[in-house]
């Protein structure tokens, strides 16, 4: 016996919803079983890794700090993906947006102004979108591939990070430490919730998913950008101009990533160090896929990545386990979701093989 | 300046050109399959990693090449099943190989940090090594570097004058028209991933074995995607793989060259670091500036799926 997969008529609908929850049962599945080759309870590596995070109101808080830089991110990257445009530069479009926007609250510390935190995270957005920039001006001028000069920014991003935070923007009262000074409480994020770390970066999020929907469903935009992507021949047929497709796609992603950075710093982290993102961008290509590049699925997949990174963390704590084990179950998912996948657009048979 | 320093400058050009010479041709075999595979990244870690246990834990460097090799196939058989059986989007395959690969290599070689390896003594070829200045660039090297010499001359003899390598080219030329005439499309994708597979998990446990010789998280620091990028400059031809490789290493290593040198110079060491990717993105332009030059070059099918008895 064989097994074949056969074409669909058409695109199964059920499955393009059910293919990412068998992509996180498998996932749950193959985390049991990585246990077990760890020589750990598969029972209790499930419990500290998947449900420990939400033992109380605090961890369940710290899920929504955690996915809120994922959500920025991936809606503003699954925007560009709709069209093909492959930007995997994220991670160094966050870190710009980071620089860009603490830029400002080191310029005018300790200014009490209303405007500061505003003007911060609207520089980070566009930190972002100048990093995005690039690989967008490289792509439609010299048709230079946008996955690898996006990609090679992120290594230049991080180093001039590195460069800043050990040089010129060193806090001279840090011990020597490579991190600037803390800003000051006017730059800095409110708290939503108190007694947890919950800030203003949430309502940024849920708003870019809000506002992602309506572009991309209801905008002759991104109507445009959604037939580029599936069908490349009808859309340059129809005038739509592939150039545009790529500015967009990559200054959504570069902005919103911008504002992931800045709201990090400006956040949870409160300065600029050389440890602004866990690989947050790349997390976030993961979830935009997971979450079917659509608001509503990022909202969920975002919520489940973050799950993962904090899994990672009392993996480390509690089973004496190296906490990148949470990019081992990120790669994993997004594997067995490329997988899943199949069933959308072909259906699976039994046949006898053939002589 | 001193011939010796001139003479060390090359060797370490050749040094550091020599994995993305071997990790650019695996994947220039792949991408003439018409497989766009980037998961180079990934897979180099892993072999990486893998290279670095098992020579660490057998005392033996060969073993080492021989574990990072079987662990590059393994990672790009993952690839092979999502792309090719599957029929994933191959983009998006080759990242969740690059993220899941650079995950996991942090992941396994967390107890082998801060372990170093007795450096391997390069082999000297003689005679051959007493030519001046070029002698002990060349000729007194590890064995991964004659066999990167090789390699280039073997994939340019094995695309260009071997039936299989016909094939192997006209199946990523037409997958369509070979599938027709009796040629198992999906087969021979299969065997090209997991070549190019092989060809990174070597160039990964180059890294980790002789290049430095110990395992830091992180420690490919991109060279996958550089590799990547050496095989359009290259415009798909196995001899400028290895002209692009040793400009890439050359540049890698005149910046160690001029942080190594110290006070004079007053450029921060970032800055010098970022060279490599800067280069990277410069050379991309350059070549691809002129759309003709990639559409006659790339592999026509490159990176679209295929489906067999459709």
């Amino acid at each position: 016996m064989w097994l074949k997969f056969e074409p669909r008529p058409e695109p199964s609908k059920a499955m393009t919803y059910l293919s990412p929850i068998l992509a996180v049962g498998l996932m749950f599945l193959s985390g049991l079983i990585l246990f077990l080759i760890l020589g750990k309870s598969p029972v209790e590596g499930f419990k500290v890794f998947f449900m420990n995070p939400l033992k109380d109101s605090y961890g369940v808080a710290e899920l929504f700090l955690k996915a809120t830089p994922l959500m920025l991110c991936a809606v503003g990257l699954s925007v560009g993906f709709k069209a093909n445009v492959w930007n995997i530069g994220a991670e160094g479009q966050l870190l710009i947006g980071a620089l860009a926007g603490g830029w400002l609250a080191l310029r005018f510390e300790g200014s009490n102004s209303p405007f500061l935190l505003p003007s911060m995270i609207i520089a980070g957005a566009l930190g972002g979108m100048l990093w995005a920039a690039i690989p967008a001006f490289l792509r439609t001028r010299f048709n230079a591939n946008e996955i690898l000069t996006s990609l090679m920014l992120v290594y230049v991003a991080e180093l001039m990070v590195s460069w800043l935070v050990h040089g010129p923007w060193k806090d001279p009262d840090g011990f020597n430490f490579p991190q600037t000074k803390l800003f000051s409480a006017t730059a800095t994020l409110p708290i939503l919730l108190a007694g947890t770390r919950v800030n203003a970066a949430l309502v940024f999020a849920l708003g870019a998913l809000v506002v992602g929907w309506v572009f991309m469903n209801r905008s002759f935009m991104g109507y445009q950008m959604k037939v580029a992507g599936q069908a490349e021949f009808a859309g340059r047929y129809a005038g739509f101009s592939a150039k545009r497709s790529v500015w967009i796609g990559m200054l959504a992603g570069g902005a919103m990533a911008g504002v992931a950075g800045i709201s990090e710093v400006a956040g949870p982290i409160g300065q600029i160090t050389e440890h602004i993102s866990p690989g947050y961008g790349f997390a976030a290509m993961i979830v935009a896929f997971v979450g079917r590049l659509s608001p509503i699925g990022i909202l969920f997949s975002s919520l489940l990545m973050a799950l993962l990174y904090m899994g990672g963390e009392q993996a480390q704590q509690y089973l004496a386990l190296p906490s990148s084990i949470s990019k081992v179950f990120q790669g994993m998912l997004l594997f067995f979701l490329l997988g899943s996948d199949v069933f959308i657009n072909f259906r699976p048979r039994l046949v006898r093989r053939r002589k | 300046m001193e011939l010796s320093f001139i003479s060390s400058i090359l060797f370490a050009t050749v040094v550091a050109g020599t994995p993305l010479i071997i990790v650019a041709l695996g994947e220039l075999v792949t991408e003439k399959s018409g497989v766009l595979n980037l998961g180079a990244e990934g897979i180099m870690s892993v072999g990486a990693v893998a290279a670095f246990a098992t020579a660490h834990h057998t005392g033996s460097p060969l073993l080492g090449i021989l574990a990072g090799m079987g662990a590059g196939m393994l990672m790009s058989l993952l690839f092979g099943i999502s792309a090719l059986t599957l029929m994933a989007n191959q983009v998006a395959s080759g990242l969740a190989l690059s993220i899941f690969g650079v995950g996991l290599s942090a992941f396994i070689g967390k107890p082998y940090e801060s372990i170093a390896l007795a450096s391997v003594t390069p082999i000297r070829i003689p005679l051959l090594n007493k030519i001046p200045l070029l002698g002990p660039s060349l000729f007194e090297q590890q064995g991964l570097v004659y066999f990167s010499w090789v390699l280039i001359a073997a994939v340019a003899w094995f695309l260009y004058r071997s039936r299989s390598g016909l094939v192997l080219r006209a199946v990523g030329e037409s997958p369509v028209a070979a599938h027709s005439i009796g040629y198992g499309v999906v087969r021979i994708r299969y065997q090209a991933v997991l070549f190019g597979g092989a060809m990174a998990g070597i160039g990964g446990a180059f890294l980790s074995v002789f290049y430095t010789p110990m395992w830091v998280e992180g420690m490919v620091a991109g060279r996958g995607w550089i590799a990547l990028s050496l095989v359009v400059f290259a415009t798909w031809r196995p001899m400028r793989v290895m002209i692009g490789a040793y400009l890439f290493g050359g540049c890698m290593i005149t910046q160690m060259f001029v942080q190594g040198s110290g006070a004079r110079i007053s450029i921060p060491a970032q800055f010098l670091s970022s060279l490599p990717y800067v280069a990277t993105i410069l050379v991309l332009v350059l070549i691809s500036r002129n759309r003709s030059t990639i559409r006659i070059n790339s592999p026509a099918s490159l990176g679209q799926p295929f489906l067999p008895d459709a």
